[in-house]
């Protein structure tokens, strides 16, 4: 038997985890995924200010906390923390065990996704990379202003480290699923032409890569229903064979495991369910067979899979103007109505003094009222109060920084019962725009190697 | 009655560049015929048109009782563009889940018996099986 478990759905996710996964039973491998759209992006910005940097440095400080419990329990750890920079993570665990007198820690690093140096560098073309959508702008014309630019390795590299040897494993860009797939094509010896094999470890990596979201977490289902939230126990998946697996959490934790729960993560951002689409197979979601196996116990069965594309995804990120966001509230009596008041009459007086055409994008929105079912309240009461939300997007920053300037005086320009004008002013933020898209399998090479 | 699909059914929304996808579940399987009957791409796609402006895509998963739907153009060009607070279309199954649907005689005495003292009143549009004037 062995047993998966995961503890982070994103960089952010909560800190708490990894110790629980590791302390309240057992566990042989611990996933964690850091990677989000922009993740990349922040850490290449992080890297060109610090060389050392550019990883996820939340994971070495919180895994670095664990190394003793993780070398005693024989914890083998995965994680997709590596960012731009996974050699300067390794290191720091490396650094960290020193720290603790521990020997003989050996982590891999997976590198190889991260194909920002050969864009910028004008190898676009050798590349040969095809857009998602036709429409986009052309990779050649963004490749000087790119801020990332990564294929998403899947597990087969992953698992060159684990038989390496490595305790632990940090990556750049893989594909989210794929980092759960990797012990299992380990433990199980599976071939990359196992496709039913490497479909079911594919989905079971799709429903541990969120963490609580498949324990109880964010649970439409019935979210009252769900014991001790504050001590939400993260997903573990069981299997004793590469066929069929359980997915459970520690007993002694709070959360939940039913059909109901795992669901809700099987259909979370999900395309063609027929079609799931890893750099390891083609998943088929509709094979999936659900049954429950005890308390907090669901056996997963019967998947189907199908060879995989001869294609990776590409993901690009390049700047793409400016946005700004600023708040106010107004109380009762008529609180939406003056805060649609105040929202227009800040877009009034920014095209007073900038012309209509400064800002590019607006969005005025009540929060407490419709702003994340616009359109869709009805004839709902208005609230007791609300908090006006103005965003505003431009290719021009100093006219978001001027607009950022015309939010604070509506407290003595605009309509009464208004509050909680604190804190500094609005700032314009950089937007990110993406370049998504499909690169030949043999233009990438992963690069697997084992420190320590 | 007139209940909103919130007592039928429970899901998630994410997402995908500029499109979302709502996963909509039943919350008994023997509900799903019924759900997905109701629940057609054109009907889903004219419910979500105040959110989005983009056709909608479904997807059956009978296995576990779900659909998908992809909703096209909804995220204000993305989510990381996006000027909106819910930039990821985190809300958006809610939003669905807010469908009044037609629920028959039979069907209601299930989910009065599934939902008993829980169910929500603010999920019964109207008692009567056609919504009064």
């Amino acid at each position: 038997m062995i047993r998966i478990g995961n503890a982070s759905g994103f960089w952010g996710d909560w800190p708490q985890a990894a110790a629980m996964q590791i302390r309240s039973g057992p566990l042989d491998y611990l996933t964690m995924d850091y990677m989000a759209e922009v993740t990349l992006s922040i850490m290449n910005k992080l890297k060109t200010r610090n060389p050392e940097a550019g990883y996820a440095s939340d994971f070495v400080s919180d895994i670095g906390d664990l190394l003793p419990e993780i070398m005693d329990k024989g914890v083998r750890v995965l994680a997709s923390a590596g960012g731009v920079n996974c050699r300067a993570c390794a290191e720091g665990l490396l650094n960290r065990a020193e720290e603790h007198g521990i020997k003989g820690l050996k982590v891999g690093i997976v590198e190889g996704d991260d194909i920002l140096g050969q864009l910028r560098g004008g190898n676009w073309r050798d590349l040969g990379l095809a857009p998602f959508d036709p429409a986009a702008e052309p990779i050649d014309e963004i490749a000087p202003r790119l801020l990332s630019a990564n294929a998403y390795l899947g597990a087969f590299p992953i698992v060159e480290a684990l038989r390496g040897g490595a305790h632990i494993v940090v990556t750049g860009r893989v594909a989210d699923p794929s980092l759960i797939l990797a012990p299992i094509i380990h433990e199980f010896d599976l071939s990359p032409t196992d496709w039913d094999a490497l479909s079911l470890g594919t989905i079971i990596g799709h429903i541990l890569e969120c963490g609580a979201q498949s324990t109880g977490g964010n649970f439409l289902g019935d979210y009252w229903s769900v014991p001790r939230p504050e001590l939400m126990g993260f997903p573990i998946a069981e299997m004793d064979g590469p066929d069929r697996a359980v997915i459970t959490k520690h007993a002694s934790l709070g959360g939940l495991v039913t059909q109901a729960s795992i669901k809700e993560q099987l259909i979370y951002e999900l395309h063609d369910p027929e079609a799931y689409l890893t750099p390891d197979v083609v998943a088929d979601f509709t094979s999936i067979r659900l049954t429950d196996d005890g308390p907090d116990r669901v056996a997963i069965d019967g998947v189907r899979g199908k060879p995989a594309p001869e294609t990776l995804k590409v993901s690009c990120v390049y700047p793409g103007g400016w946005k700004i966001t600023g708040e106010i509230s107004y109380c009762w009596p008529e609180a939406v109505r003056k805060a649609r008041a105040a929202g227009e009459m800040v877009r009034k007086r920014v095209e007073n003094r900038l012309g209509p055409d400064a800002i590019e994008d607006w969005m005025i929105e009540c929060v407490g009222y419709d702003s994340l079912h616009p359109g869709m309240v009805g004839d709902a009461p208005e609230p007791q109060e609300v908090v006006l939300r103005i965003s505003a997007r431009s290719s021009d920053r100093a006219a978001l920084e001027y607009l950022g300037r015309e939010i604070a005086p509506l407290v003595l320009t605009g309509p009464p019962g208004v509050t909680g004008y604190g804190g500094p002013r609005p700032r314009a933020s950089q937007l990110l725009a993406f370049w998504g898209g499909l690169v030949s399998r043999d233009k990438i090479e992963p690069r697997v190697e084992v420190l320590g | 009655m007139i209940g909103r699909l919130y007592l039928l059914a429970h899901g998630r929304s994410g997402d995908k560049g500029d499109w979302v996808n709502i996963g909509v579940i039943a919350r008994r399987e023997a509900w799903y015929e019924f759900i997905a009957t109701e629940l057609t791409a054109a009907r889903v796609g004219e419910f979500m048109k105040p959110m989005a402006g983009g056709p909608v895509d479904r997807f059956e998963l009978p296995n576990l009782g779900a659909l998908n739907f992809l909703v096209r153009d909804a995220l204000g060009g993305g989510g990381a563009a996006n000027l909106r607070l819910d930039a990821q279309g985190k809300a958006f199954a809610s939003a669905l889940l807010r469908m009044p649907i037609e629920i028959p005689t039979g069907l209601e005495a299930e989910v009065r018996e599934h939902w008993g003292d829980g169910l929500p009143a603010d999920c019964v549009v109207s008692a009567a099986d056609k919504p009064s004037a």
